[in-house]
C-alpha cells in the first residue's frame, strides 16, 4: 500500500477488506501465540506423536496405517484449528477487544481473514512437519504428491478455523467453545470414513455424511493415497473443502455485528 | 434508527462538519430498549465541543448504554442521535471517535506497545503510515504514564495500569471526541489527579471533546459540563457551579441528590391522578 502523500489526519477508508489491515491482525494473532510457547508446541507436536502411536499401534498391517494415517494428516489440522480459533475469538467477544475493534475502521472481513491467515501460516508448519514425519520417516505409503496432502491439509485448517469461528458466536463460555466440539467435530469424524467405508454405513448415515464437509477432505486424501495424478475427484474434493470453509467463514463474519444489545 | 436533520443548517459544507456550531453531540427522542426494558427514555441533549462533559449517574442508570449508542456499538437505538454532525454509527466516525470501555479491552497477552501498535495499525494502516504510528505510540505511551512498563505483558499489569493501556488506546489517532465510560475507577488519587491533568490537557491542546462518565461525584466539580442521569433519564444538564447555586448545595453530590429527591417527589404526585 503506498499512499506517499496523505494529508495527516484523512480518515482512513473502511472498505470491507483491506490487506494492511488484514496482515495487522494477522502478524497480532500470531504475536499473541508467540507470548504462549506452549500452546504453539502443543499444536505442532501432538499430531506428529499421534501418527508415532498409530503406526506402531498398526504395526503389524501397514495399509491400515496407511488409510488412517493419510486420514489423520487431513483430520489433525481441521480439528487443532477448529479449537483455537473457536477460544480465540471467544476471548476477543468477551474480553471486549472485538468490540472496540467494531468500533474501528476494520472491516469485519479483516479480522477474519487475518485470523485465517494467522491459523493458516501455524497449519502449514503443523502439516508440513506432520507429512513429513509420516512419509518420510514412518512408511506412510503415498501413491500421489505429498504437496497435494499438503493442500488438503491447508485446506482442512482453513475449514477448522470457519467452522471455530462460527460456532464462538454461540458459545457464551469457554466450558461451552469446547463442548461444541464433540458437537461439531465428532460426528462427521465417525461419518467421514475414516472407521469403515461411507459407503458401507446406512443409507441415512451415507447421506448425512454425503454433506458433511470433512467426508470430503478424507476423500481428497485418500485420493491422493491411491493415485499418481491429481484426479478429477480429487480436485471435485479439494473444492468442496475450500468452498464450505468459505461459505463457513462469511456465516461467521455474519455473526460479527458492530451494534449489540 | 431514524435520524431527522438536525441542528441549524451549517453554511459550509457537509464535509467540513467540525465547526463549533454542529455540537460534538446531539441527542433528540434518544431511546435505547434492550430486551424488555427500556434503559433511555426519550433524551434530549447536546454535548459542546472542546469541553469535557461529565455523565454522572448511579450504577445503572444507562451511563454505558448512552455512550455505546453514540459510538455505534449499541442495537436498538431510536430517535436522533447525531455525532460530529453524522448520525452516529456512521462509517467516517470510526476514526473520530476514541472509546474506552468500562473493563479494559486490551489483548493480555501482548505487551503495551504491542497492544497500540496493533490498534495503530488498524486506525492509519500502511506503511506509509509506521512512522506517524511509531510516533503516536510513543507519545500515548508517555502520556498515560506507562513508559517504564511499554514492553510488559498487559495481562502482568496490576488493574489501574491495564485501564490506562485501555485509555492509551483511545488516545491513539487523536480523536475529536473520546468517549470515557468510568476511566478513573479503581484508581489510586495521584494517578486520578494525573488523568484528569491530562483530560484537560487534551481539551484545551487538541481542542477535543471529551464525554465521561462517573459514579464518583467529586470528580463532577473537575468538569465544564455535567449531565446528571438517573433510571434512564436526564435530571440536569448545566454547568457545576450552575447546578450548585440552583439547588441551593455546597457540593454537585448534594445537588444530584436533591434532584433525585425532586423526581422522586414528582413521579409521586403523578401517580395517583392515573
Amino acid at each position: 500500500m503506498t499512499t506517499t502523500t496523505t494529508p495527516n489526519l484523512a480518515p482512513a477508508p473502511t472498505s470491507a477488506l483491506s490487506l494492511s489491515r488484514t496482515t495487522a491482525t494477522a502478524a497480532r494473532v500470531l504475536r499473541q501465540l508467540r507470548h504462549d510457547p506452549r500452546t504453539i508446541a502443543m499444536m505442532i507436536l501432538i499430531p506428529c506423536v499421534m501418527l508415532l502411536l498409530l503406526r506402531y499401534v498398526f504395526d503389524g498391517s501397514p495399509r491400515t496405517f496407511d488409510s488412517i494415517g493419510a486420514s489423520l494428516l487431513g483430520i489433525f489440522p481441521l480439528i487443532t484449528m477448529f479449537l483455537v480459533t473457536s477460544i480465540a475469538t471467544l476471548r476477543e467477544r468477551t474480553s471486549g477487544t472485538l468490540e472496540r475493534l467494531l468500533a474501528m475502521p476494520l472491516g469485519k472481513g479483516d479480522l477474519i481473514a487475518g485470523y485465517a491467515l494467522a491459523f493458516g501460516v501455524l497449519a502449514i508448519i503443523q502439516s508440513a512437519l506432520a507429512t513429513g514425519l509420516a512419509v518420510w520417516f514412518l512408511g506412510l505409503d503415498v501413491i500421489g504428491s505429498p504437496w497435494l496432502l499438503l493442500l488438503v491439509a491447508l485446506l482442512d485448517a482453513l475449514l477448522g478455523t470457519a467452522l471455530g469461528l462460527f460456532v464462538s458466536a454461540f458459545a457464551a463460555s469457554e466450558f461451552q467453545a469446547v463442548q461444541f466440539m464433540p458437537a461439531v467435530i465428532f460426528p462427521q469424524l465417525l461419518l467421514c470414513g475414516l472407521f469403515t467405508p461411507r459407503d458401507n454405513m446406512h443409507p441415512v448415515l451415507e447421506t448425512i455424511s454425503d454433506v458433511l464437509p470433512m467426508s470430503y477432505a478424507v476423500d481428497g486424501m485418500n485420493e491422493v493415497l491411491r493415485h499418481t495424478d491429481m484426479t478429477a475427484t480429487f480436485v471435485r474434493d479439494a473444492l468442496i473443502v475450500a468452498g464450505c470453509a468459505l461459505l463457513v467463514l462469511g456465516l461467521g463474519a455474519a455473526t460479527l455485528r458492530r451494534r449489540t444489545a | 434508527m431514524v435520524n431527522k436533520a438536525s441542528g441549524p443548517p451549517d453554511d459550509h459544507d457537509d464535509s467540513t462538519d467540525r465547526g463549533p456550531a454542529i455540537p460534538a453531540v446531539h441527542a433528540d427522542g434518544l431511546t435505547v430498549v434492550r430486551g424488555p426494558r427500556t434503559v433511555l427514555r426519550g433524551l434530549a441533549f447536546d454535548v459542546p465541543r472542546g469541553q469535557i462533559t461529565g455523565l454522572l449517574g448511579p450504577s445503572g442508570c444507562g451511563k454505558s448504554t448512552l455512550m455505546r449508542s453514540i459510538v455505534g456499538t449499541q442495537a436498538k437505538v431510536t430517535g436522533t442521535l447525531d455525532v460530529l454532525g453524522r448520525p452516529a454509527g456512521h462509517p467516517t466516525l470510526r476514526t473520530r471517535i476514541g472509546y474506552v470501555t468500562q473493563a479494559p479491552s486490551v489483548y493480555d497477552d501482548l505487551t503495551v506497545r504491542q497492544n497500540l501498535d496493533y490498534f495503530a495499525a488498524i486506525l492509519a494502516p500502511g506503511r506509509a503510515a509506521a512512522d506517524r504510528r511509531h510516533s503516536d505510540v510513543t507519545q500515548t505511551i508517555t502520556d498515560v504514564d506507562l513508559t517504564t512498563h511499554a514492553d510488559s505483558l498487559a495481562g502482568n499489569l496490576s488493574g489501574g495500569q491495564r485501564s490506562r493501556v485501555s485509555l492509551a488506546v483511545a488516545l491513539l489517532g487523536a480523536p475529536e471526541l473520546l468517549v470515557l465510560d468510568e476511566p478513573t475507577v479503581g484508581l489510586d488519587p495521584v494517578l486520578r489527579r494525573d488523568l484528569w491533568n491530562l483530560f484537560h490537557d487534551i481539551a484545551a491542546r487538541r481542542g477535543a471533546t471529551l464525554l465521561i462518565s462517573s459514579h464518583v461525584m467529586d470528580e463532577a466539580e473537575r468538569c465544564h459540563r455535567l449531565l446528571l442521569m438517573r433510571e434512564g433519564e436526564i435530571l440536569a444538564d448545566d454547568t457545576p457551579e450552575a447546578l450548585r447555586t440552583r439547588t441551593h448545595a455546597d457540593t454537585v453530590e448534594e445537588a444530584f441528590l436533591h434532584l433525585v429527591d425532586q423526581a422522586v417527589e414528582a413521579s409521586r404526585a403523578k401517580e395517583p391522578t392515573r
